[in-house]
């Protein structure tokens, strides 16, 4: 008995498995389904190499590399966030590549009664919630943010607005069915197609690109630009476009 | 700072109405573990202590699938009443109270336990009525130890954050509180809203402690003896 705590004990104390590269890379939560089926693949390709995936809102991610998180390779959902870690110092202007492109929707609960079809629709009095990444920290509410000012629907949506910590918490929330609404990335809606129903395709003044960049000073610098160029590959975009999203 | 302050006015209301409620039924729960025998009586110990325990993710998937539109509580209370509690601070509350209610039930049910049973008894040979041995008797010597669980209670309630962030979500004015205001700054590199944020929230918790502190001095339930 005591043998077996004793070794148990051993056991918690090494690390869990080593690899001889550990590549951490901090990806936007749209990107969550699509990046979890390439790192498998990746890694059959590199023996030796684990992919550490990290996701969250592309704003939070930031905040994480300027505070000094040890990541090798960065994926927003958006050229500001990217443009941020590149002044931050973080990323190289040239070491930044478009790999995919998405578009926004408004979402609402499968087996509602509601059908909207155009932004106006959601002044309505049958949307009381609308779920929405909060424009501080997650791209698709800035995207959202910016179509719905353009046209002059904010301050009349605003007190609507449920705001959420990434796109998926927005998603969750219409499949369900706690908001009458929600604005999230034509991919996220399509992996609960049981739950929630795309209403229509919201227009934004920019496209909504994916940049994806090597972290400086990373010490895996060698193996994150063979993932960057996976990511990029044919296999890469393939799996990309099985989730729906669009090429740069 | 504005934000700051409607923030913490209203994490103060959430933990209020938690504490309010912990007091009563943690004091009263408490009463029927400590003078009742049943059965399951360790069983619901357990239960009514596992929200303290549980990680608040846990505790925040629990309440949103229950209390949710189609989960079952929230789909009878929607149907019956209208009544609807996530995205609202009547969440916050529930989420709030569920994770300090054992602070309140632990600390009452050892300060029951704890009194010497003559004074009790000794009001029953007078013919006192239950109720009036509760209040007149039992309560004033347990009222240290309930205090110090029902301060615990408060600052606990107001620091709630996972369960929270789940059901109440972070609505400015309407559910962000100050832990996830908190959050929400650093994620957004807000820092001086940050640096504010945790100032006053320390100030807070500090203020309690020494309240406490004052109130309680000594150790939990030493009342007894000091009557005794």
């Amino acid at each position: 008995m005591k043998k077996i705590s004793v070794s148990l004990l051993l056991n918690l104390l090494l690390p869990i498995q080593v690899f001889a590269a550990d590549l951490t890379v901090s990806a936007a939560a749209s990107l969550t389904n699509a990046f979890k089926e390439m790192a498998p693949i990746f890694e059959k390709q590199n023996p030796g190499t684990k992919v550490r995936l990290n996701f969250a809102a592309s704003g939070p991610l930031l905040q994480q590399i300027i505070r000094g998180a040890p990541v090798d390779v960065f994926a927003s959902a958006d050229q500001e966030t990217m443009t941020q870690a590149q002044q931050a110092g973080f990323v190289k202007a040239d070491d930044q590549k478009i790999f995919a492109s998405n578009t926004l929707v408004v979402i609402v609960p499968k087996g509602g009664k509601q059908n909207p079809t155009e932004l106006s629709d959601l002044t309505k009095s049958q949307f009381q919630k609308i779920a929405i990444g909060l424009p501080a920290i997650v791209p698709v509410g800035r995207y959202t943010k910016s179509a719905l000012e353009k046209q002059n629907l904010w301050t009349t949506l605003e007190p609507k607005m449920i705001g959420t910590q990434s796109v998926r918490q927005a998603l969750d929330y219409v499949a369900r069915g706690e908001v009458d609404a929600g604005f999230v990335y034509s991919t996220d809606a399509a992996i609960t197609p049981n739950e929630v129903k795309k209403a229509f395709i919201v227009p934004t003044e920019m496209p909504i690109l994916y940049p994806i960049a090597p972290i400086k000073g990373s010490q895996n610098d060698v193996i994150a630009s063979k993932f960057i160029a996976f990511v990029g590959s044919t296999q890469g975009s393939e799996i990309l476009k099985s989730y729906g999203f669009g090429k740069p | 700072m504005d934000e700051a302050w409607i923030a913490l006015r209203l994490t103060l209301k959430v933990a209020g109405v938690a504490t309010v409620i912990n007091m009563l039924l943690g004091v009263g729960i408490a009463y029927l573990f400590a003078r009742k025998q049943f059965v399951g009586k360790n069983v619901g110990d357990a239960i009514l202590t596992l929200p303290m325990v549980l990680p608040p993710t846990v505790l925040g998937y629990y309440l949103l699938v229950l209390l949710g539109k189609h989960g079952p509580i929230g789909y009878f209370l929607k149907k019956y009443f209208d009544i609807n509690l996530i995205f609202t601070w009547q969440g916050a509350v529930i989420a709030a109270s569920m994770v300090s209610f054992p602070l309140v039930f632990k600390a009452a049910r050892a300060a029951f336990e704890s009194l010497e049973p003559q004074y009790e008894q000794a009001a029953r040979v007078l013919g006192v009525s239950d109720a009036a041995i509760f209040f007149r008797v039992t309560l004033p010597l347990a009222w240290r130890g309930i205090l110090a669980g029902v301060l615990l209670s408060f600052a606990r309630s107001a620091g709630e954050f996972g369960a929270t962030l789940m059901v109440a979500g972070s609505i400015p004015g309407k559910t962000q509180t100050l832990s996830v205001a908190v959050y929400e700054a650093v994620q957004a590199g807000q820092d001086e809203m940050a640096n504010f944020l945790v100032l006053l929230i320390s100030v807070v918790c500090m203020t309690v402690l020494l309240v406490s502190g004052k109130l309680v001095p000594g150790r939990v339930a030493s009342g007894v003896h000091d009557h005794g």
